[in-house]
């Protein structure tokens, strides 16, 4: 199992017949929206052998003090991820547009609060 | 400390002068306070020895269940045995944190699992020893989770990202696990003469294997010279004891216990307690398998394993066969 975090390893084990099986259920990462209205937000992962487990799980794990009013939890293997070898390329040309922040213009003080 | 004599490279640090550009520019990050997250580049030594640490630490939550788990049927009244199974409960969710940040090292949970249940990997020392009375309980939640805050608080600095940000979930809970420890031992030590003699009895009894979790002294250690540049271990092991020793000894005289060191006392000019060193000869024994529950801690995980295969493979057969009805549905 493969995800934007962990690395791929070996999660079965050969079968006396025919192909290996897997014996690790697939990890699943969790996502949980709290009271306040913010975005879901990744809390970490577990192990499930399905969805509906995996937010049972989630549920009794990230859950257990008022830590969030909805659960999403998608299949590790599923995410797609920006790799650090890209940071420069990605990242750096928005350095040079200052002028995308408010902070970038000289409104005079009588204009009042914008 | 949860984790106990890790190992790293078993050279002594490189400066940055003698490291490759890769390297250097990894470890420059680190002196810079930045964090390393899995898919970046990390030198070998790094990536194992964080493997081993966190691994041990996870372990270290799970088989730490055990010894209070022993108490949850015979709590004294049901509001403690709530407290005691929430306890209990989260200890299960530090080991799981800490086996996902562990995984996203590239190593599988089930390995980690093996190699626990094989004795290749270790557990702290401190869960080898019995729970016989109810004030132990008590005492396990002062003394045994005091210790590991005092080594958790920090790591939530630690370079790993994963790791720090399991060790910010898992200090959130840490605290609660103190208090109620620290409840139990002001109920007991202020209740009658009985009473008082069973928590008397379990700080002489944790006192000392609770001063070992955090491992002989590292001052001269090449492991803890590297784990500490690395930013994976924070502080020696004699910095935490006396952190430990100095916020502990206030907390047993307002208790009216006495810990069972007669050379405890307060040094004026250090602004810190004297005490005396466990014995660690026994720490070591105990490390290698032979503390008084090791054998049982063992059997109890792996039979834990055995009996709960059924299930792994059940539910892993049911998904999917949902799977594939779902597929020839569509
Ligand atoms: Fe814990
Ligand atoms: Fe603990
Ligand atoms: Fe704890």
């Amino acid at each position: 199992m493969s995800s934007p975090e962990s690395g791929s390893y070996d999660a079965t084990e050969a079968a006396p017949h025919g192909k290996p099986r897997a014996t690790e259920w697939p990890l699943w990462e969790v996502f949980i929206r709290g009271q306040h209205g913010l975005s879901h937000r990744h809390v970490g992962s577990l192990h499930a052998a399905d969805a509906e487990s995996a937010i049972k799980n989630a549920r009794d794990v990230y859950t257990r003090r008022n830590e969030g009013v909805s659960i999403w939890v998608v299949e590790a293997a599923a995410i797609a991820a920006s790799s650090p070898e890209e940071k420069g390329p990605l990242y750096e040309p928005s350095n040079d547009k200052v002028y995308r922040h408010p902070t970038f213009f000289d409104i005079p003080d009588d204009v009042g609060a914008m | 400390m949860y984790a106990q004599m890790i190992k790293s490279t078993g050279k002594g640090v490189k400066s940055l002068d003698e490291m490759d550009p890769e390297e250097r520019a990894f470890q420059e990050r680190i002196n810079a306070g930045g964090k390393i997250e899995p898919k970046d580049w990390m030198p070998d030594g790094y990536r194992k020895t964080l493997i081993r640490q966190i691994g041990q630490h996870a372990h270290s939550e799970i088989v730490g269940q055990l010894p209070e788990g022993n108490w949850i049927t015979r709590a004294p009244t049901l509001e403690r045995k709530a407290i005691l199974l929430a306890k209990v409960q989260d200890e299960a969710g530090h080991g799981l944190y800490l086996y996902c940040a562990a995984e996203t090292l590239g190593v599988s949970r089930d390995q980690l699992t093996r190699d626990l249940l094989s004795g290749k990997m270790k557990y702290s020392s401190i869960f080898n020893y019995p729970t016989l009375t109810w004030a132990d309980m008590g005492a396990v939640g002062w003394l045994v989770d005091g210790a590991a805050i005092m080594n958790q608080v920090p790591l939530q600095r630690t370079s790993y990202g994963p790791y720090a940000r399991a060790m910010v979930r898992i200090c959130k809970e840490e605290s609660f696990h103190q208090r109620q420890g620290f409840d139990i031992m002001m109920k007991m030590a202020n209740g009658n003469e009985a009473q008082r003699k069973m928590a008397q009895d379990a700080l002489n009894r944790f006192w000392y294997p609770s001063l070992m979790m955090f491992g002989p002294s590292d001052k001269e250690s090449v492991h803890s010279a590297q784990s500490m540049a690395w930013k994976i271990k924070m502080n020696t092991n004699d910095e935490l004891r006396q952190k430990f020793v100095d916020q502990t000894a206030p907390q047993a005289a307002y208790l009216g216990l006495t810990i069972p060191d007669e050379h405890l006392e307060w040094n004026e000019e250090r602004g810190s307690y004297d005490f005396s060193e466990p014995d660690w000869e026994e720490f070591f024994d105990v490390l290698q398998g032979n503390g008084p529950c090791s054998v049982d801690r063992m059997e109890a995980r792996n039979k834990a394993w055995d009996d709960g295969r059924w299930v792994r493979e059940g539910l892993l057969a049911h998904a999917e066969k949902k799977r594939a009805r779902k597929m020839a549905a569509e």
